[in-house]
């Protein structure tokens, strides 16, 4: 299905400009992050490219069908959404859409209950999760599909140090299976660890798209400069 | 007075002695009751869900007209529903008026509106909450709406007990369409109206307190469920 071409992107919310006009391409097996301050149109840009925002300008194209590209791709959102369902029943959500037996179903549950330490409470429900918690279900909700994308919004934003590195490593391991990764964050320190490509918004224009090395040694825009030295962007 | 005391004192030994017709009567209303409530969430839960989910041309006119009919004094209900069964009404050939089936016409004419925007209103709150999750998902509308109503099970649940107080305790619509006709459409309103003016307060008020018991159970079984809602059981 890939790669994944994005032209000419722009996105507007009642007339007022958000994003773009942008070009993007995504290869298989590419770990993108997104960097930008605040209000710079990360979360905007990531479900553009998954394809639930409406897009004032330009096209995004699999090189699939746009049905079967839908079931390869996964979202997980900045502020996790838990169905007010066990966490077992949150877990398994996606492969029930998919119709999968339910011997797999057990298999998979089982083995990614253990993955993210919520086995023990499989049968509490979701909604009463810590936020840690629930970000590290709705990560698993999605890998559970084996998604050939997986797109994640800031997903470890409010997480402390220690659940942090569990995501890291849950995303590690997926990457090192061909799952192709574009993610948003804050944390310049986790881009560093887990990027191949550095993409760096600012006002919704995509300012630099670089090698993570090349990104960090010297930022095509001053204004990415400015944020890798933790600099406020007015 | 004292024609009151006697009167619930008699009430209560027909209570106690589980009298004929103080039990025929009840079953009955329950029957019709029952009846017209099932059939009408059958039809009520499954409009709602669609009518949260799906956008369509006449949606905004549906919604405008259950509410318009939720206000439909149930007498005028009656008299519609009397006359469309009336030997010179369109269904007369169906011979229904004067029936049980008659009056769980009216009923279901009278609870489905009611039903269905309760319904609606938790569906919609549920909707904004999953719908980010769900279109990511590429969940069919079939897939949204089977898990809209799985997931406000309660909620729809205490959208139907509310239409069954609402029945229950008609009596304008169900005394027109099926006539108070003794051992066949007599029921519980329809019953206290007539002894009342007869002055016959004991079967009156045995009637009575079985309503009472009704409504305090259907406030029990409505403050269970939303218990068992807050804390996520079942
Ligand atoms: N539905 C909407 N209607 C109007 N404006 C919106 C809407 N959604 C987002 N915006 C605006 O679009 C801009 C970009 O938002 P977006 O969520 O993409 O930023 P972000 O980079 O993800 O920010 P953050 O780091 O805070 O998550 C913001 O100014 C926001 O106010
Ligand atoms: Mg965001």
């Amino acid at each position: 299905m890939f790669p994944l071409i994005a032209e000419n992107l722009v996105v507007e919310f009642n007339g007022k400009h958000i994003l773009g006009p942008l070009d993007l391409t995504v290869n298989k097996g590419d770990i993108s992050l997104i960097l930008g301050p605040n209000g710079s149109g990360k979360t905007t840009l990531l479900k553009s490219l998954h394809g639930i925002m409406k897009l004032k300008r330009g096209s995004i194209k699999w090189s699939c069908s746009d049905k079967s590209s839908m079931q390869k791709q996964m979202f997980v959102f900045q502020t996790p959404i838990m169905l007010r369902r066990s966490v077992l029943e949150n877990l398994t959500y996606p492969l029930l859409l998919r119709k999968v037996s339910n011997s797999k179903v057990h298999r998979l549950a089982t083995e990614w209950a253990e993955k993210i330490g919520l086995k023990e409470i499989m049968q509490l429900s979701a909604t009463r999760l810590s936020g840690g918690e629930k970000q590290k279900l709705a990560l698993a909700r999605a890998l559970i599909t084996e998604p050939e994308m997986l797109f994640l919004d800031e997903p470890s934003a409010s997480l402390d140090g220690k659940t942090t590195v569990e995501i890291e490593n849950l995303l590690k391991s997926c990457t090192k299976n061909g799952t192709t990764i574009m993610m948003s964050t804050h944390d310049i320190g986790q881009a560093k660890r887990l990027a191949k490509n550095i993409l760096f918004l600012n006002k919704g224009i995509l300012e630099s798209n670089q090698l993570a090395e090349t990104f960090f040694l010297e930022p095509k825009s001053p204004n990415a400069e400015k944020f890798i030295a933790g600099e406020i962007l007015e | 007075m004292n024609d009151i005391w006697y009167g619930i004192l008699q009430a209560c030994q027909l209570i106690y002695t589980l009298d004929q017709d103080l039990i025929e009567i009840s079953v009955r209303s329950l029957q019709v009751t029952l009846s017209a409530l099932v059939i009408s969430s059958l039809f009520a839960l499954p409009l709602a869900a669609v009518l949260a989910v799906k956008r369509f041309k006449f949606r905004r006119f549906i919604i405008a007209l259950l509410n318009a009919l939720m206000g439909l004094p149930p007498v005028v209900v009656g008299l519609i529903v009397y006359i469309l069964l009336s030997r010179s009404g369109p269904f007369g050939a169906l011979d229904l008026l004067y029936t049980t089936a008659a009056m769980v016409i009216a009923q279901i004419v009278i609870i489905t509106p009611l039903i269905t925007s309760i319904a609606h209103q938790s569906l919609r709150e549920l909707w904004s909450e999953y719908h980010d999750l769900l279109i990511s998902m590429n969940t069919s509308h079939i897939q949204r709406i089977k898990t809209l109503l799985w997931d406000a099970r309660r909620a729809l649940l205490t959208a139907s007990l509310a239409g069954f107080g609402r029945a229950i305790g008609e009596v304008g619509a169900i005394m027109i369409v099926g006539g108070n006709i003794d051992n066949a459409t007599r029921v519980l309103t329809t019953a206290i109206a007539l002894e009342t003016s007869k002055g016959d307060f004991a079967l009156a008020l045995a009637l009575g307190f079985v309503l009472i018991l009704i409504a305090i159970a259907l406030n029990l079984a409505t403050h269970w469920l939303s218990k068992t809602e807050r804390e996520g059981r079942w």
